[in-house]
């Protein structure tokens, strides 16, 4: 076992797993803040509902489609530039963050608006004959009411990310990824790569089973 | 109260579908009006219209003065705390508790929190659901949450009730209780009740006065006693036979086919019998029911008169205050 495990060295794994970690928090977080609204504007301005605008619609519906459609390796070398411009490097977690985020917000946007297709029409019709404003129906009935499909479509993009993170590591971003690829596979080191692999799947799993129960706590169908 | 004038309402798209043509009708402050129609018939968009959910598209609407197509959004939001809705299908927000719920249009209107408190406890308390305030809508029954969405509707004092359907996702025992607390309400609160649905015992219940819509047309209206009891058109025979089955249908007997319509305290008399015996006629009931039109009672029995002088028999019962429709002639 020990002539196994002789190629791990178990502090630089350690970072590895707080620079994985922290690239999922960052990106996690800018990710909701930026898919959130667009998911709401997405399904705001669909057809028969209260922002209804075809134009808006469309093209919002385009960006993210095209954006969901460019796979996330090219995406890592194509956003460099703009990377550097954003966050100074390419490099590191910073340098992460921002693929990380343009390639996951559409995605986490997409779940948004498919979370908010499934709130029943009559509660907001009803908050409407309440006297609501259009805001005070999104904030107050909409939202609430979308919570629990809300949480599902995060813990699904926070796992997404997760793999993401992993292949951020072909492009110097650190992290378990970035192990894995140049100790457990340019180097074959198997045990290495056992190890990485692992700790991605116990965070995999971590993330299901927090979401799944955060999901059951706000659910009251 | 609630005014339409010559109002249609027509949904853009294939075949320009119209929903609502050429309807008036007034609602007087105060009355329980009913809207009886098939599915399709335009009923939802009718009550929709009252809060401006709907928009006409020509004619006009005016609820408690205002010209609801003219009214700008705060016009709007404020006309919507003035008239109070409830749906068939409740539409109670299932994030927020029975109190949550109560307590949110109050909320919507900007209510200080001590206030919307204190409302809450008593709208709750008013429809018996005072210990269910914490619980989530998920976890009451049908009726229990009727009663949820009536106390919401009224959260903000209105003084127009509208009723989706309201007791047709219900059992008929359920039924009856919400029927029985929307009356109450119009009694103690002096509500203005607009209510739509597909069953005339709904009506019967509870309505002053009903419309019969059909094809987005308003095919007969009058007191509901008038429209229950004497309909004229077919759309509000069918209402009452599906409510009431057809009297003496598909039978074959000799002699002269009536209707008798009792009201108030003729409906107890035991006028048949004196009848006969004055008048030598004979008699087969074919038919019959006895009921109550809110408050007041009424029977009708349908008959087959048969030898001594029928004419007299007739006019023997007119004179008892009984409406008497010939409705043929039996044959064998």
């Amino acid at each position: 076992m020990n002539d196994f495990m002789r190629n791990i060295d178990w502090s630089e794994i350690g970072q590895a797993t707080i620079d994985t970690l922290s690239m999922l928090g960052g990106s996690m977080l800018l990710t909701v803040v930026l898919g959130l609204p667009l998911g709401v504007i997405l399904f705001l301005t669909g057809k028969g509902q209260m922002l209804q605008n075809r134009l808006a619609n469309g093209v919002l519906s385009l960006v993210i489609n095209i954006l969901r459609s460019v796979p996330f390796v090219i995406l890592l070398i194509v956003m460099i530039p703009l990377t550097v411009a954003l966050v100074g490097t390419s490099l590191g977690v910073a340098g992460a963050i921002p693929p990380l985020v343009v390639g996951a917000a559409p995605f986490f946007a997409r779940l948004v608006e498919t979370a908010l297709r499934e709130v029943d029409k009559g509660v907001i019709e009803a908050s409407f004959a309440m006297g609501a404003k259009r805001r005070q129906v999104v904030l107050g009935a909409l939202l609430p009411e979308a919570m629990p499909g809300l949480i599902a479509a995060a813990t699904v993009t926070a796992i997404a990310l997760v793999s993401y993170t992993a292949m951020a590591g072909v492009v110097g971003a650190g992290g378990l990824g970035d192990l894995a690829i140049r100790f457990g596979y340019q180097r074959f080191q198997t045990d290495v790569m056992v190890v990485t692999v692992v700790l991605l799947l116990v965070l995999v799993q971590a993330l299901q089973m927090v979401g799944d129960a955060v999901v059951r706590r706000v659910s009251h169908r | 109260m609630i005014t339409f004038q010559d109002v249609s309402k027509t949904y853009a798209g294939a075949g320009q579908h119209a929903a609502l043509s050429g309807v008036s009708l007034s609602v007087a402050p105060g009355e329980v009006f009913g809207v009886i129609g098939a599915s399709g018939a335009g009923k939802s968009t009718l009550i929709r219209l009252i809060n401006g959910l709907e928009k006409p598209s020509s004619g006009k609407v005016v609820v408690d003065g205002d010209d609801v197509a003219a009214l700008g959004v705060e016009g709007l939001r404020s006309l919507r705390r003035r008239v109070g809705m409830i749906f068939q299908h409740f539409n109670l927000l299932s994030s927020k508790t029975v109190a949550g719920n109560v307590a949110f249009p109050l909320k919507l209107a900007g209510t200080p929190d001590a206030e919307v408190k204190a409302r809450t406890a008593e709208l709750l308390a008013r429809v018996g659901l005072s210990e269910f305030a914490n619980k989530y809508p998920a976890q009451l029954s049908g009726g229990q949450k009727q009663r949820v969405g009536i106390a919401r509707a009224l959260a903000t004092g209105p003084k127009v009730l509208l009723c989706d359907e309201a007791t047709s996702a219900l059992d008929p025992e359920t039924t009856e209780q919400i029927l029985e607390l929307v009356s109450n309400l119009n009694r103690e609160l002096g509500l203005t009740i607009v209510l739509i649905t597909h069953e005339m015992d709904v009506v019967r219940r509870v309505c002053d006065r009903v419309a019969v819509l059909e094809g987005g047309k308003v095919v007969e209206s009058g007191p509901v006693e008038a429209v229950f009891l004497h309909p004229a058109s077919a759309t509000a025979r069918r209402f009452v036979t599906e409510a009431e089955g057809e009297p003496g249908e598909g039978v074959a007997v000799g002699g002269r086919l009536v209707r008798l319509t009792f009201k108030g305290e003729a409906t107890y008399k035991p006028i048949l019998g004196a009848v006969a015996r004055e008048t030598g006629v004979d008699y087969s009931i074919l038919g019959g029911r006895i009921h109550r039109l809110r408050e007041t009672p009424y029977g009708q029995l349908t008959l087959a008169l048969t030898g001594g002088d029928v004419e007299a028999a007739i006019r023997r019962f007119e004179a008892d205050g009984v409406r008497v429709d010939v409705i043929g002639e039996g044959g064998r």
